[in-house]
């Protein structure tokens, strides 16, 4: 059963492929470079930049809800949190 | 153990585990094939039978919504945890006003960023209380809407400072903001008890035009409350953190 609805809207099957596949290994080399950036600060970065690779790959998945979730949640407050927990740790060792 | 046999172990685990991993995604179903007739079921009554075209809220707030009552209360309970483990103990005061190194001041935030944030703090206040209570009609949430919320807060940190944040946000309030939203969806839930009708029933009208805003029943209902307590609970953790790294300094 098809339950796709057509709209003047709708990206075309093949293109929509082609956009899952490319932002899919976008986020596998997003992850690897989260996990190999060592400098703890840095790494936040990296990880609030592979947060917005995520929320593009839910849009492209058909969930625009947890595209919203994962916006905020994976490339905002998250690194957020981390920032703090860091600026906190470093005044200590002072 | 040596080093060599330990290498060895972690390379039977490791065939091990890749052997079930494969074994494994034989059996899935092909990529974007769906075998289950949960789904379909669904999508065909829901709009039916909630008025919520948003049918992703009417699964979570109505038809799974014993599920996000438990997952609302891990967030409050979350929230709880950092509030109890970073509270001020005994031996830990403010830290002065200046920063401890007298010559050295801290850079101050540049006026880029606060003009930015200056400028999308409305925009995303609108916009986050707009998700929180639409989530009959578009695919939004009281998830969604809360931290969205919460965002607009944390732009008010990045544009003025942290004494603004924290007038804003005091925790008192948030507290009591965080305890109605998640009492709030549990009462709405034996609200339908009291009635006579199972745990979390849908027993408000449920309007007459599908995806109006006041339709739904108890669905728009659930998911404001589900973002007043995502939204403070997020407040909290973030100006707890933002208590213990600029302001408090310990003792030990």
């Amino acid at each position: 059963m098809n339950l796709a609805v057509v709209t003047p809207y709708t990206v075309p099957a093949g293109l929509m492929d082609v956009l899952q596949v490319t932002l899919l290994i976008l986020v596998a080399l997003g992850a690897t470079a989260v996990v190999l950036t060592r400098a703890p600060v840095r790494q936040v970065i990296v990880l609030s930049a592979y947060g917005l690779l995520l929320a593009l790959l839910f849009l492209a998945f058909q969930a625009p809800d947890v595209t919203l979730s994962e916006l905020t949640v994976g490339a905002v407050l998250l690194p957020l949190l981390l920032l703090l927990g860091l600026a906190k740790v470093r005044s200590r060792e002072k | 153990m040596t080093p060599r046999t330990r290498r060895w172990i972690f390379l039977a685990g490791m065939a091990g585990l890749a052997a079930f991993y494969l074994w494994g995604l034989r059996g899935l179903p092909g990529f974007g094939r769906y075998p289950g007739p949960y789904g379909d079921i669904i999508n065909r009554i829901a709009v039916g039978q909630t008025n919520a075209t948003g049918v992703v809220s009417a699964i979570n707030f109505e038809y799974r919504g014993f599920d996000t009552v438990g997952e609302e209360f891990i967030l409050f309970i979350a929230a709880t945890g950092v509030a109890t483990v970073l509270r001020r103990l005994r031996g830990e005061r403010d830290r002065p006003a200046r920063d401890e190194a007298a010559d050295r001041h801290g850079p101050p935030t540049s006026g880029a960023v606060r003009q930015v944030a200056l400028i999308l703090t409305g925009p995303t206040l609108v916009m986050g209380w707009y998700l929180a209570s639409h989530a009959q009609t578009s695919p939004s949430g009281g998830f969604q809407g809360g931290v969205v919320l919460a965002t607009a807060f944390i732009l008010i940190y990045l544009a003025g400072q942290f004494l603004a944040f924290e007038r804003l946000s005091p925790v008192d309030v948030t507290d009591a903001v965080e305890a109605v939203g998640a009492g709030g969806f549990a009462a709405v839930g034996v609200a339908a008890v009291a009635m006579g009708l199972p745990y979390l029933t849908n027993f408000l009208p449920l309007g007459t035009t599908p995806g109006a805003v006041s339709s739904s029943g108890t669905i728009a209902l659930i998911s404001f409350c589900v973002g007043l307590e995502v939204a403070a609970a997020f407040v909290l953790i973030v100006s707890e953190l933002l208590d213990q790294a600029l302001l408090l300094q310990g003792s030990r």
